[in-house]
């Protein structure tokens, strides 16, 4: 609890910061908290994901990014009333959705009683894998994380003819033609 | 008294909230483009968030099977989560790479100065 | 570039565990926390160590650009080579359990180990691609 607090004071400081710089390093630190609550939260391979991806090759990306465009945020023309007004109207709307939602760690609800059960009880007898998350991710819903894959890969496809090309012609005189 | 109670039993979903609406605040509010991305992993990480927090059984261990051990988490949120992380920082160096190449050609990646250069032309 | 002799020390020092860790993550993920995603990050994030301590041109040395470019398709190839593999010896797409027929279970495990070494191969060389894409448009 105290975790998702600081979590939110992060964001607090996320939303009113202008330096992009602090912004990025601030996300950092949240990536790292989101780690710490994943943990506590018993998802130990998404913490251990959440720390390596998010607080680091995201905010190396972020640097990058910033270094090739500014660090200082211009000042907002607009005024922020609109967006703020939607913002805690939705806010409004989905505290109201969640007093309905089970309540926090509870064993009995909707989500346990599908195919969690079945998952954790056959994962050894039918693939002798013993962590579960593993056993799901690369067997039971193998087709999901073909998929995934095939994102990243386009993702990185995608990120080569963006910035690749026109370099590419530009440095082929000076002999580097890695 | 019960007010305390709804806190306690809700206050991983408020706060999964609040990060939502943060998130979603930026995207409309600001208009630079690294922030803007900002503000979509926040509402995306919100959501991991917002998955995992159900699958959590007080008193549960983390989904890895051994004989000590009874009461498990829900292996399957994590499993969707695992993918939405590694997949969420590739589309955001898609999304950094069109900021790259916008700086380039156009100067800048405030989207004020960007419609204003448009209607000048 | 400056000639920082503590950090590249230390670097030095820590590449090679990094590595190891990655390896670790990669065929502990069975059994303990871990899988192809982390440790195909983990691995990404000792390359991205190396090119921000030693230079890109360096990184290039020991990892090059087309070799990585290569691998980004291979993942996917090798991923996608295990479920036609299943189909030719008789099982349907992505079923490991063809894999081995006296011991499905076992032909269970073996198609996750060979999966998860897709994902690492993907994921990694995405990875480094995109740092290099990233850090290459600054010179």
């Amino acid at each position: 609890m105290a975790l998702l607090t600081l979590m939110a004071a992060v964001t607090i400081g996320v939303v009113r910061l202008r330096n992009l710089f602090a912004v990025v390093i601030l996300g950092s630190i949240y990536s790292f908290l989101m780690a710490s609550v994943l943990i506590v939260l018993d998802a130990v391979d998404v913490a251990m994901t959440e720390a390596s991806v998010g607080a680091g090759i995201s905010t190396v990306l972020m640097l990058g990014t910033l270094y090739l465009t500014k660090t200082e945020e211009a000042a907002p023309k607009h005024s922020p009333v609109l967006p703020l007004f939607v913002a805690v109207v939705t806010a409004s709307v989905l505290i109201y959705g969640t007093l309905d939602l089970p309540r926090f760690g509870e064993p009995n609800t909707a989500v346990h009683q599908n195919v969690a059960p079945r998952y954790l009880s056959k994962s050894i007898e039918e693939t002798t894998v013993p962590n579960v998350v593993t056993s799901v991710l690369a067997s039971y819903r193998g087709f999901d994380t073909l998929g995934e894959t095939t994102v990243i890969f386009t993702a990185g496809i995608g990120v080569l003819l963006l910035l690749k090309g026109r370099r590419k012609k530009a440095e082929n005189k000076t002999g580097d033609n890695a | 008294m019960q007010l305390l109670e709804q806190i306690v039993a809700h206050y991983n979903h408020w706060i999964t909230i609040f990060l939502m609406v943060s998130g979603l605040y930026i995207v409309i509010a600001r208009g630079n483009m690294v922030k803007k991305l900002v503000g979509l992993s926040l509402f995306q990480t919100s959501v991991y968030l917002l998955y995992i927090s159900p699958g959590k059984i007080l008193g549960g261990t983390a989904p890895i099977l051994d004989d000590k051990f009874t009461v498990y988490s829900n292996p399957l949120p994590h499993v969707l989560i695992l993918t939405a992380i590694v997949v969420g920082v590739a589309t955001l160096a898609l999304g950094l790479a069109l900021v790259i190449r916008i700086n380039e050609a156009f100067g800048t990646i405030e989207e004020d100065e960007l419609f204003g250069e448009q209607e000048e032309n | 570039m400056r000639f920082d002799l503590i950090l590249r020390v230390t670097a030095k020092l820590l590449l090679p565990f990094i590595l190891l860790f990655a390896l670790y993550v990669q065929f502990h993920g069975d059994f303990g926390p871990g899988g192809g995603f982390q440790a195909g990050v983990i691995a990404a994030a000792m390359i991205i160590l190396y090119a921000i301590i030693f230079g890109l041109s360096a990184a290039k040395r020991v990892v090059p650009q087309g070799l990585v470019e290569t691998l980004v398709p291979m993942g996917v190839l090798i991923f996608a080579g295990v479920g036609i593999a299943t189909l030719f010896l008789g099982g349907n797409y992505l079923d490991y359990s063809a894999l081995n027929h006296d011991d499905p279970a076992h032909g269970q495990h073996l198609g996750i180990l060979l999966v998860e070494i897709g994902v690492f191969v993907t994921v990694s060389s995405t990875m480094t691609v995109i740092f290099y894409a990233f850090v290459g448009r600054g010179r």
